[in-house]
């Protein structure tokens, strides 16, 4: 297998910080995207962002493709208008819960290289709740105005096969 | 059995088409066991061409790919000679699923039960202990490797696809499309080579059939899809075409970009009530459309039976393979492909557009679940047949949208090689 385990640097007060920070963050994306604010998803990311959800078969394969692939945060707000005010879907429940978050480095210029486990669950009217998937979140976080922001999100599903549609961001 | 049973009906009787004819589909094709395994005899595994790889996918001799015709798995695989074999996925012994890999390379495929090996034609080289131990057990003597190879199928390709079948007889590729739909399969199959840019895989809880009839549909573009009315990619009057093939069993759906924004008359504004003149994107790229293909046409997406489409939707290009999973559910595999020879920024530019199509694009996720209401509707519902009287009784090829020809064309083609 190819997803190889990236070492993390022994654990200082420090980085044990920015976990607790980046788990912090990871909970207010989901409550958003829980509740459904699809319009709110783009003030978690950097202008010069790039989110990508894609097959953990393609990301292992160096395949670049993703079933949502934007570039900069004017194409994010596209695609929630676009989700928001013109898609047609059934109506849904969606929820998160974030995982087994680890912070991989932190390069000179501040850049934060992390991960985290996901599960994504869906609820449909008059269908029982599904795994929709579960994945994990390769990060790449800046600090901006002391805030952090994702320069990166690829979203990597193992759920290869996808239960009809996969409609709101991950 | 008591005297007064009644006899039980034949087939025929119980699947009798509606009297209104090629206007009126019956629930019953979408929805029966029985008729969806008499597709799979008479179709998947009768006289038709069936994609199963893209060339780039099995790029050198040894390389493989697990793939389908109709639900049967095949493994694909590319010999020594340089040419492709398509067979069986089922070893000749006891019948497990032998290849496991999506993908890879080998010189010979190895049963994990009990180690029968085939070469990449699927030709049975080896079993362990045929002659038995100290002259014990093994292989009765007059048992013949030769016979007992994988079933292997005709294979064919053209322009990169590679396509498959059970009919050793099978007429050319070529023959079985036809010009009419071959003129735009040539068009995104240019020459230029291949290359891979990833998979998306989804299930449709909604019977195969339907997506094709989908993409014969021209009707529900401008109506469903507001992404692209909003934005003024595909409106109600723009140059379009339903092309169809002389048997009605293949298509090309084809509209041509306008070159500036939507132009539309108040009147036609009023029937699609998806549009918006209010809508704007803040980055245009989803919707920038860089011309490299000899065709009039922005947007083809052609449907070549019984399993493979063809997108070529502005830049984003892509092939999706129907495997049918019963008559109420079907896996789509989408491989989505650029050129040799594309720069980086034109690689990035088919990712972008991407977010039109698959089980996450903004058309992609409409489609899947528009087939997902009707075959609920069809399931749960009373009413047993669905109209498709729309710019009837006219069948073939159209070029104006608002017609369901197209659809009433496959019909009349399924309804013959069906027997109903």
């Amino acid at each position: 297998m190819r997803s190889a385990v990236q070492p993390v640097a022994p654990a200082s007060a420090n980085l044990r910080e920015l976990r607790l920070e980046i788990e912090e963050f990871n909970a207010e994306y989901a409550a958003v995207l829980d509740a459904g604010k699809v319009d709110e998803w783009p003030r978690f990311f950097a202008e010069d962002a790039l989110y990508r959800i894609t097959g953990r078969e393609n990301a292992d394969a160096n395949l670049p493709v993703g079933l949502v692939y934007c570039e900069g945060v004017a194409m994010l707000r596209d695609r929630a208008l676009a989700i928001a005010k013109t898609t047609m879907f059934a109506p849904r429940y969606l929820l998160h819960q974030v995982t087994n978050t680890r912070v991989l480095s932190v390069n000179a210029s501040g850049e934060i290289a992390a991960e985290a486990n996901y599960a994504l669950y869906e609820t449909l009217v008059d269908e029982k709740t599904t795994l929709q998937q579960v994945g994990r979140y390769r990060d790449r976080f800046v600090r901006q105005d002391g805030r952090l922001l994702l320069r990166e999100r690829h979203c990597i599903y193992d759920s290869l096969i996808i239960d009809t549609a996969l409609i709101y961001p991950v | 059995m008591p005297d007064s049973a009644p006899a039980p009906s034949p087939a025929s009787n119980v699947h009798a088409w509606p009297s209104e004819g090629l206007s009126a589909i019956p629930d019953w094709v979408y929805t029966s066991e029985e008729i969806y395994e008499r597709e799979i005899e008479r179709i998947f595994r009768g006289r038709t061409w069936n994609f199963v790889a893209l060339d780039c996918e099995v790029p050198e001799p040894g390389s493989f790919k697990r793939s389908f015709v109709g639900p049967v798995p095949v493994i694909v695989a590319r010999g020594k000679d340089g040419h492709v074999n398509v067979f069986e996925n089922r070893c000749a012994h006891r019948g497990a699923e032998l290849c496991r890999p999506a993908a890879g390379k080998t010189t010979e495929f190895v049963c994990p039960y009990h180690q029968w090996t085939y070469d990449l034609a699927g030709n049975l080289t080896a079993v362990p202990f045929r002659r038995g131990i100290q002259k014990q057990g093994g292989m009765p003597a007059d048992f013949k490797l030769e016979d007992h190879g994988l079933l292997q199928l005709k294979v064919t390709s053209r322009g990169g696809a590679i396509f498959a079948s059970f009919a050793q007889d099978m007429e050319s590729f070529e023959d079985y499309v036809g010009p009419e739909v071959l003129k735009d399969f040539d068009a995104t199959f240019d020459g230029r080579k291949l290359t891979l840019l990833g998979y998306y895989r989804n299930t449709v809880p909604a019977n195969w059939k339907m997506y094709h009839e989908n993409l014969k549909d021209p009707y529900h573009a401008t109506l469903l899809h507001a992404f692209l009315v909003s934005f003024g990619l595909l409106v109600a009057g723009n140059k379009s075409a339903m092309v169809v093939d002389a048997t009605g069993r293949h298509g090309t759906m084809a509209s041509a970009k306008p070159p500036e924004g939507p132009k539309l008359a108040a009147d036609v504004k009023t029937e699609m009530r998806a549009f918006s003149d209010s809508m704007k994107l803040a980055d245009p790229r989803f919707l920038e459309y860089v011309r490299e293909f000899d065709s009039p046409w922005s947007v083809t997406m052609q449907t070549i039976w019984p399993n493979f489409i063809v997108q070529r939707e502005l830049n984003t290009l892509g092939v999706r393979q129907i495997v049918p999973r019963g008559p109420n559910e079907f896996l789509m595999i989408w491989t989505m492909f650029g050129y040799e020879g594309d720069s980086e920024e034109m690689t990035r530019h088919r990712l972008r557009q991407g977010n039109l199509m698959g089980p996450s694009g903004f058309l992609g996720i409409e489609d899947n679940e528009a087939m997902r209401f009707v075959q609920q509707g069809m399931t749960r519902s009373v009413t047993d047949t669905s109209c498709v009287a729309l710019g009837g009784p006219e069948e073939g090829t159209t070029h104006h949208i608002i017609t369901e020809a197209a659809i009433r064309s496959l019909y009349r083609h399924y309804r013959e090689v069906m027997g109903l």
